[in-house]
């Protein structure tokens, strides 16, 4: 592993380079205040979650007052999950990232930190009015539309700091990490402003509304969380086990086909739905061409990956980040085969669905997301993790939570789309027959929600400090050589 | 500076494309698109207006978009039509003067894009809104008592009250109740169109 104590050089000098000190240094306050934020959303989305978890089996839980209905917590749960946890997690890898690859201090030291506190209240204040009922009625777009304007500064600002970074960059060689965050940093403001643009504009009519909503919101995960999560992939796995990246044309021809391809994949959210039929199409051919990108990234991280694969039993960043790697690549090849009409006539309409999201934004990228808090974390606050063990319990919780929630809803919403598809059993025997399974989802909501607890614990000593100092990191177990 | 510069172009046209491909040339496809006139003059979809628009927002706000679907499959795609959720499969006009869209992408609940037709009992859809087990045994959809009131029992009927079929007194539709079931009323797509025949 590499050391995070590198040598300090003298600035100024020609050709030098600044120290990785130097320039987490620089990124600490930006950095930590995204992140800190974000695990502070995860709870609150949390709780959100497992009030809506449980209002599906057992409806007339907290059903007396319209701010707790379940049509306005669960975009609450969405809402506060996309853009508090995931999105600012995302922002602050991502500046880390690029200062780390560019070998520059974070610019803009004075605006970047405002940003997060206007993230934070555009998204109290989005989740606030989805409760009171104000929401736009759009998936993955409920906020009301001027949360727009306070996150799109935000956004200018991150994008203007991550040029900065980009231009200044003190290595000629671009690593793949950039291209995806480079990506992500332009497609994601680009996705959002248009997104809203086009579902409020009066021009656009009807089911074109549609055809944005399903753009959009397939994008924010395709060209928003999926290129932060696979720079965040390429960067962590070869620092932790010292090789580096298998093959750096694959990488390259990785980052361009998902560019290329992800795109076009939205319309599958409407397969059989009143839309032109080459629209869809266009969508199912998008999807079935993300296998290119899907493989592609599969196998360089597996050949990087080859050999070292006993670092799962030490390293708490690898174990998350490979366990997400992992996830991509089966979230991607069920993405894919869902788009197939054949498939999609039964999966159409159910938790089958929910059960896909959930791998995506969450075995994906969420778990990614903290095997990135783990790495950086420390190197930011000069602390180490104060306990292995609450990372073991945050790993195993959230790890067989998820494994439950999938197993659970797949099946069901497999099942539940064969009974809707056969005219003659009734609607309510199907809702008879899922509620077992919204019960074990509940189940594997509490496990996450355990294991959510128990990161924010750690998160939370570890910027009190109340760890070793970093001289060291925190191992799950003891490497027999040391 | 141009290698960032040729990278950004790249990155940015990528989404581009897909966004004028998947929403703009839909949307321009549909430019034409106007109501439908039958042989007796009546325009079909009817724009909603009043306690029906009021309706539809309620539905909005109240998230129903998250367990209900409003669009009828083809024949041989599901089994929307054998259920009786429509008459005939929903085609693009039908959508016409839908802001937001109401499509949805669940079924938790069955499809409502013809729920005025196939359920038109104002007692029903008040009965089922206040506490959905009392019309559907065994439903998972959360009551919305917070939308009425309830009232004693007591001989002489409060005027638009419904009783419950329990005896345990009368409620009495609110405002943002009465109006959600002129919305439910309102979707009915028996009105024919010459691109999806019945």
């Amino acid at each position: 592993m590499t050391p995070a104590v590198a040598q300090p050089l003298p600035e100024g000098l020609p050709g030098d380079r600044l120290s990785r000190i130097q320039i987490d240094r620089s990124c600490r306050q930006t950095v930590v205040w995204y992140m800190v934020s974000a695990v502070a959303w995860l709870l609150a989305g949390s709780l959100l979650a497992l009030l809506a978890s449980i209002k599906m089996h057992t409806p007339g839980f907290l059903a007396d007052a319209d701010w707790l209905t379940f049509g306005r917590v669960r975009p609450a749960h969405l809402s506060t999950m996309i853009y508090g946890w995931g999105s600012m997690a995302g922002v602050g890898v991502l500046l880390w990232l690029q200062a780390r690859l560019s070998r520059v201090r974070l610019p803009l030291p004075l605006l970047l930190p405002v940003t997060v506190v206007i993230w934070n209240l555009a998204v109290l204040y989005g989740t606030v009015r989805i409760l009171q009922g104000a929401s736009t009625g759009i998936e993955w777009l409920e906020f009301p539309v001027e949360v727009l304007a306070f996150i799109g500064f935000c956004m200018a600002v991150i994008i203007v700091a991550s040029v900065l970074m980009f231009v200044r960059r003190q290595v000629k060689h671009t690593y793949v990490s950039q291209w995806y965050l480079f990506g992500a940093v332009l497609w994601f403001p680009f996705l959002y402003i248009l997104g809203v643009v086009l579902s409020e504009a009066g021009d656009v009519r009807g089911v074109a509304k549609a055809a944005a909503n399903w753009w959009f919101a397939h994008n924010v995960l395709g060209l928003w969380f999926t290129p932060i999560g696979l720079a965040t992939a390429y960067y962590m796995i070869p620092k932790v086990i010292g090789r580096p990246v298998h093959s750096y044309h694959l990488s390259l021809l990785g980052f361009w086909t998902l560019a290329i391809f992800y795109n076009w994949a939205g319309t599958h959210h409407l397969i059989g739905g009143p839309l032109p039929a080459w629209l869809v199409t266009v969508g199912i051919v998008g999807s079935m061409m993300m296998f290119i990108p899907v493989i592609t990234v599969a196998v360089n991280h597996h050949l990087t990956m080859a050999g070292n694969f006993h670092h799962l039993r030490t390293s708490p960043t690898l174990r998350f980040v490979v366990v997400a790697a992992m996830s991509y690549t089966v979230v991607s090849f069920q993405g894919s085969l869902t788009a197939l009409r054949a498939v999609n006539e039964v999966s159409h309409f159910t938790h089958y669905t929910i059960a896909h999201a959930h791998l995506g934004v969450y075995a994906f990228f969420t778990m990614m997301m903290f095997g990135a808090a783990y790495y950086i974390l420390p190197r930011l606050m000069n602390t180490e993790w104060h306990s292995a063990r609450w990372i073991r319990v945050h790993f195993w919780a959230t790890s067989l939570g998820m494994a439950l929630y999938w197993l659970g809803l797949t099946w069901a919403g497999w099942r539940q789309g064969e009974m809707m598809n056969d005219p003659n059993i009734p609607f309510l025997a199907i809702v008879e027959y899922t509620k077992p399974w919204l019960h074990s989802r509940s189940l594997a909501g509490v496990l996450m929600t355990i294991g959510h607890v128990s990161f924010a614990w750690l998160v939370w000593n570890l910027v009190r400090q109340r760890g070793a100092a970093l001289i060291g990191p925190t191992l799950l177990k003891r490497r027999k050589s040391a | 500076m141009n290698r960032s510069l040729t990278i950004a172009l790249g990155i940015m046209l990528t989404v581009v494309l897909s966004m004028a491909g998947l929403v703009l040339i839909p949307n321009w496809q549909f430019r034409e698109m106007q109501q439908h006139k039958d042989d007796d003059g009546n325009l079909w979809p009817v724009q909603l207006e009043g306690a029906e628009a009021l309706g539809r927002a309620e539905y909005v706000s109240l998230g129903c978009v998250y367990c209900h679907t409003q669009q009828v499959r083809p024949p041989n795609y599901g089994a929307d039509l054998d259920r009786g959720w429509g008459f005939r499969r929903t085609v693009p006009r039908d959508y016409l003067f839908d802001k937001p869209h109401l499509l949805g992408t669940m079924r938790t609940g069955p499809d409502l894009a013809n729920i005025g037709a196939r359920q038109p009992s104002r007692d029903w859809h008040m009965l089922h809104l206040y506490d959905p087990v009392i019309t559907s045994p065994g439903s998972t959809m959360p009551p919305h008592r917070f939308l009425f009131e309830k009232v004693a029992p007591s001989d002489r009927a409060p005027e638009r009250a419904i009783r419950l079929p329990d005896d345990s007194g009368w409620i009495l539709p609110s405002a943002r109740a009465e109006s959600l079931f002129a919305y439910l009323r309102s979707l009915d797509k028996s009105y024919e169109l010459p691109e999806a025949p019945q």
